[in-house]
């Protein structure tokens, strides 16, 4: 599965970041059968908690997601790791910084 | 060695230091909420409460509500705490940082005799009334299931195995499995309390063979999905849940090793196993017994104190093995958390404004893996004052985060047939209703 010959996508500008927060609120939604529509996640809304509510079974869903999709392996050991569920646009910050497809 | 941390050994010498250094920081009261994140800082504390004549407190959750509710059950409470920020409303007691440098004089601390018959820990199930119910756990008992446990599961070979779990100490699997398992058979808990895929790969990597991995359906299934080389591991156990043969064996080739499930509850703590790949029947603890009484069934006999029921619906085969065929309708277990419909409605309906409002088994959710996804709840609520923010905000004070209703539907009157009994069916036919809200792909 891991496409390891394919060059390092280059990290996106802010209207890349945008793109991929809306797709990231898409996968989410759909990956948890959220009853929101991914236009209504706010980019700065926090997706645990009192935000959208997201407990450690959707985060480890969310990594799954994100691990097949864009490549990322989520680790909670490194010192981003609070800050990449603070919300929507943090993730999608992260996700750029770290895919390789 | 007693335990690793980032694969450093730790030995029995500098526990028992460290045991006596924060038995002496405990103070005067005679219960400790034990909420360390790492699991030896943990187990310290747990050893250390035991050798200052304490009792731990283990709630199944820690709402504001649950804590309030300890307050009031154990007055003379601390909260034993390895993180800055902890916001539980209790006395805290920091956990002392160790001393830097190399150790002199570990030698000199004896091993504490404990009384069998010494009541340990105040484990508790949230009760349907509104309140938590204490289970008395004594430390002989708590130990007795642990040797069983340990033959069972082949770890007393004279080798010292090392054991990684995905699962938190509190937890009565986890507090069994990863704290005392290895403390009764003289194997090595590992501090760590990896979460995602990769965490828990390089946590098993850094420990030495032969090492086992203590973990649930949930993180199996995101660790067999994750595109990760699993690291060799000796013995993988399964908890909280019965595990799909399909995920079982998939399990069993990708670590290259086999597969044991436990069966317990947190009043009577492990009773049985199983390898999910060989048979569907479990394995029953010598002098445990199972008595079937109609549709109930209660266990008793060897480390369990007194006749339990057992919320699952199980057919004896056996002097000693069993089936499982599903739980009790009432009951809710999502990921090792356990709660019953009957305790979840009380909570929701002692809301102010909720005038009516009951929760209902909902659908599985997980798409990237299917197979194994975890179905969560759903409620109906009749509060024409209220709004499903509030709504949410105010159950999340009372409830587990995990058993917080997805979706929760504001209704105008719930589906009560004609004895005012609210079928399940209803529920989930209402929440499937075009009135709610559809998300747009």
């Amino acid at each position: 599965m891991s496409d390891n010959v394919s060059p390092l996508r280059q990290p996106a500008g802010s209207a890349g970041i945008a793109a991929l927060t809306r797709e990231l609120a898409g996968l989410i939604v759909e990956a948890l059968n959220l009853e929101v529509a991914p236009a209504d996640i706010g980019p700065e809304q926090p997706l645990y908690g009192e935000g959208l509510g997201l407990d450690s079974i959707d985060i480890l869903e969310i990594a799954l997601v994100v691990s097949k999709q864009y490549g990322v392996q989520l680790r909670a050991d490194s010192e981003e790791n609070s800050r990449i569920f603070a919300s929507l646009r943090q993730l999608a910050e992260y996700v750029n910084a770290h895919r390789t497809k | 060695m007693l335990a690793y941390r980032a694969g450093t050994p730790i030995r029995v010498s500098e526990f028992l230091a460290d045991v006596s250094r924060v038995s002496g920081a405990l103070g005067a009261g005679g219960h400790v909420l034990n909420v360390c994140s790492d699991r030896y800082h943990f187990t310290v504390g747990f050893a250390a409460s035991l050798a200052a004549g304490k009792v731990s407190l283990l709630p199944a959750t820690r709402t504001p509500e649950v804590i309030a509710q300890l307050r009031r059950f154990a007055p003379d409470a601390v909260c034993l705490t390895d993180e800055d920020a902890c916001d539980i409303e209790l006395p805290q007691v920091r956990y002392p940082p160790t001393p830097a440098g190399a150790r002199a004089d570990t030698s000199a601390a004896a091993i504490p005799r404990i009384d069998p018959a010494r009541r340990a820990a105040w484990v508790f199930t949230s009760g349907s009334t509104g309140m938590p119910v204490p289970h008395e756990k004594t430390f002989g008992g708590l130990i007795e299931c642990m040797r069983v446990e340990a033959e069972r599961l082949d770890l007393i070979d004279g080798r010292s195995h090392a054991v990684i779990a995905t699962v938190p100490p509190q937890h009565m699997y986890g507090f069994e499995a990863s704290v005392l398992l290895p403390l009764a058979s003289g194997n090595a808990l590992c501090a760590e309390h990896p979460f995602y895929p990769a965490d828990v790969c390089s946590a098993l990597t850094a420990a030495p063979r032969p090492r086992i991995l203590i973990t649930t359906p949930v993180h199996l299934r995101a660790l067999v999905a994750a595109d990760l080389p699993l690291p060799a591991t000796d013995l993988v156990v399964s908890a909280t849940a019965p595990l799909s043969s399909e995920l079982a064996r998939e399990v069993e080739q990708r670590f290259g090793t086999r597969l044991l499930e436990i069966y317990g509850s947190t009043e009577t703590g492990s009773i049985a196993v199983r390898e999910p790949t060989r048979t569907a029947q479990w394995w029953l603890w010598p002098r445990v017994s199972l008595e079937s009484r109609g549709e109930e069934t209660w266990a008793e006999g060897g480390h369990i104190e007194r006749r339990t029921r057992l919320y699952d619906v199980i057919e004896l085969t056996g002097p000693d093995r069993f089936l499982l065929h599903g739980r009790v309708a009432d009951l809710v277990n999502i990921a090792g958390k356990r709660s019953s419909l009957g305790y979840l409605d009380h909570q929701l309906n002692s809301i102010p404004g909720v005038l009516d409002g009951a929760f209902f088994h909902g659908a599985a959710a997980g798409a990237a893996a299917p197979e194994a996804a975890v179905a969560r709840l759903g409620a109906c609520v009749v509060a024409p004052q209220l709004d499903a923010a509030t709504i949410l905000a105010e159950l999340r004070r009372r409830i587990d985060p995990v058993f917080l209703p997805r979706p929760l539907l504001l209704v105008e009157s719930l589906p009560r047939n004609s004895t005012g009994k609210l079928p399940q069916e209803a529920l989930r036919a209402l929440a499937m209703a075009p009135s709610k809200p559809a998300p747009t792909a």
